[in-house]
């Protein structure tokens, strides 16, 4: 009696299914790889984070067209073999039309081969150069170009005729690339040199860096680098008693380096996205009304401010909503539209 | 020896047989990778479960194998399989050279060494940054292809990697069935006692330890030309530890369980998926549990499942009679 009850409901429950599934539109399903866990996790959970929240917001206002979009999001925890294997998985199971992500330049171009191969749009969150040059028509990214940001710094070198710089860069992705753009430049501007220095990515202590750089005849220091490193870098800067300006990389624009340098973040100069400084824009600026919506929606959810590397995933999803709004719904149309 | 082959037989044939039972695609890809592990796990217990030497630096044997063969093809544009085993000879003289000091250390010391030069092996990728492209990585390195056939597909580099994994166990059998494989138990055992019966345990040691980093260094090659791009996070500390892990969860000694350990290990996250951000936390646990009761690995599991099956049955027809 009982089984036969539990059958019947089972039925029951089954057609349902069946009947909301024809009701509701065909779901687009886009997938996204960040590196919520693991070391990179602080680019990846904010990407996370907004990237889910920005799906939700067009679903709620209708989806694109009536059908709603399905983010399948896969946790790489910064382990490039593994944003390989998602990477196929996303494509061969779950059939998505775009992927969002990875989060760092390693796992960009590991992944790259993979989407190249099944030209799927893939849409980047880091910032290396490599990423897109050379260009490849279905590798795209959200990230300010290092490019960008070495040159705003360097712009505000020579304004202020400093000529002589000591540089100091984090051993991963994010400072190799950096480190690369800082001396291919640094001719361009006037700049010499004068210190090349690096530090890994968990040291606690960068004194041995920093007395190098006093005893060198620089006349700034370019710190480039993420979490926590750099912060490390201005405490001591601060406790050896060097006076130079120190610059830093958009790698630390986030609340949370001021959290852990403190003090030592006074005076620090560093090129940004707007996300970071959204209150602080003028009324006029044509991007103040988003930044400041984002920033206020993430902020609500999550109970933390949202920052640019949130605003990366933003960017993406955004870029992806524009194409599919132009009704393009494959990956190769979807290509074209964001092109 | 006979039951030994036709175990071996009957492994390979459901080896080959599982990409036609499968259809997604993701699974086979996967599976690549289980391949790749099974060899470097398989190349770990060699020293390991046989010879009872720790090596704490499997990962920088593997991502040398790696890091020769993507250089060599990429940048020097050497023929893929010329470089692999160019590849797999120098990481081989290389082992042999560092084996003599290293391997006079026991236990937690030679633990402490293998973990140094897993170390600094991997701040030389890291840092080396001309040759290696650094911590973003190294892209470009070219497929393998044999003749015509070009291995681009998951399908193929199943082929591929699982006829390499089986060669590789298959050496291993063999190894572990002969005179070395007894002299190396020995040695496991008691170390002066093998010495006394004759067995020249230092050289012993040290060719075991060259053997398992050759198997390790070639399936960095064919990881470098499955993948196509490399870079150090692949091989660093985690890595070894990770292969530890699946060596010891499958079985020490057993070489099938170290193909067992690698494929756990390498599915197992794919199947906890959907505990989404709770996988860890459950695998953690899973892991736990098995070296508690299964502190033999799995291979103990099937040993006990099998006796106790074998208990029933008469019990059964004592029951129908």
């Amino acid at each position: 009696m009982k089984s036969r009850f539990v059958r019947m409901a089972a039925l029951l429950l089954a057609l349902l299914f069946a009947a909301g599934a024809a009701v509701a539109a065909e779901p687009i399903k886009i997938g996204a790889l960040f590196s919520v866990t693991g070391p990179p996790s602080f680019l990846g959970e904010p990407e996370r984070n907004t990237a889910q929240m920005v799906v939700d917001d067009i679903n709620k206002a209708g989806g694109i067209k009536g059908r709603p979009i399905e983010l399948v999001v896969y946790d790489t925890t910064g382990d490039p073999t593994k944003a390989v294997q998602l990477a196929t998985k996303l494509i061969k199971d779950d059939n998505v039309v775009a992927i969002i992500g990875p989060s760092t330049t390693g796992e960009t171009m590991a992944v790259k081969p993979v989407t190249e191969k099944e030209q799927i749009p893939l849409i980047s969150c880091a910032a290396g150069i490599k990423i897109a040059d050379p260009v490849n028509p279905c590798t795209f990214k959200t990230a300010q170009n290092d490019t960008l940001a070495v040159e705003r710094i360097y712009e505000h070198l020579q304004k202020h005729k400093i000529t002589k710089v000591a540089i100091l860069t984090v051993s991963d992705g994010f400072g190799a690339s950096g480190r690369e753009q800082l001396k291919n430049q640094a001719a361009k501007f006037g700049i010499t040199l004068t210190v090349d220095d690096t530090f890994g990515p968990k040291d606690t202590d960068m004194t041995a860096q920093l007395t190098k750089i006093r005893g060198s005849e620089a006349q700034a220091i370019i710190c480039w680098g993420t979490n926590p490193g750099p912060a490390v870098v201005a405490k001591n800067a601060r406790q050896l008693g060097i006076k130079l300006p120190m610059f830093m990389s958009h790698g630390v624009s986030s609340k949370k380096f001021i959290e852990l340098a403190g003090d030592a973040a006074e005076g620090i100069i560093l090129p940004t996205g707007r996300v970071i400084v959204a209150d602080l824009l003028p009324p006029s600026d044509p991007q103040k009304k988003a930044l400041m919506t984002y920033v206020m929606n993430y902020k609500q959810r999550y109970g933390v401010e949202g920052d640019h590397f949130g605003g990366h995933a933003w960017d993406a999803v955004m870029l992806l909503k524009k194409a599919l709004d132009q009704g393009a719904d494959t990956p190769a149309t979807i290509r074209e539209e964001i092109e | 020896m006979r039951r030994e082959l036709i175990k071996f037989a009957l492994f390979a044939a459901v080896v080959l047989v599982i990409p036609a039972t499968i259809k997604g695609g993701y699974l086979l890809n996967v599976l690549v990778f289980v391949g790749i592990n099974t060899m470097l796990a398989v190349g770990l217990n060699l020293l390991l479960g046989f010879a009872g030497q720790i090596s704490l630096g499997q990962a920088a044997f593997y991502g040398l194998g790696a890091y020769l063969s993507g250089i060599l093809t990429a940048t020097y544009g050497w023929n893929p399989w010329t470089a692999m085993a160019v590849a797999a000879i120098a990481v081989g003289i290389l082992a042999f050279v560092i084996g003599f000091p290293i391997l006079k250390l026991k236990g937690h010391y030679l633990a402490m060494a293998t973990l140094g030069f897993g170390i600094i092996i991997y701040i030389v990728f890291n840092e080396y940054v001309d040759v290696t492209g650094g911590p973003s990585g190294f892209s470009g390195v070219p497929g393998l292809s044999l003749g015509d056939l070009h291995f681009d597909s998951d399908l193929k580099s199943y082929y591929l990697i699982w006829t390499m994994a089986l060669l590789v166990m298959l050496l291993a059998v063999n190894l572990t069935q002969s005179r070395i494989g007894r002299a190396l138990r020995a040695i496991h055992d008691s170390e002066v006692a093998a010495r006394v019966l004759g067995v020249n345990a230092r050289l012993l040691k040290v060719q075991v330890f060259t053997c398992s980093a050759i198997i390790s260094g070639l399936a960095g090659s064919l990881y470098a030309h499955t993948v196509t791009f490399i870079s150090p996070s692949t091989f660093g500390f985690h890595f070894s530890v990770e292969l530890l892990t699946m060596v010891i969860i499958g079985g020490l000694g057993s070489i099938y369980g170290s193909c067992l350990g690698a494929a756990l290990l390498t599915l197992l996250p794919e199947f906890l998926r959907t505990f989404q951000d709770y996988d860890i936390v459950v695998y953690g646990l899973l892991l736990i549990i098995m070296t508690m009761f299964l502190p033999g690995g799995l291979v103990q599991g099937f040993e006990l499942l099998w006796m106790g099956m074998r208990r029933l049955r008469p019990g059964r027809a004592g029951r129908n009679a």
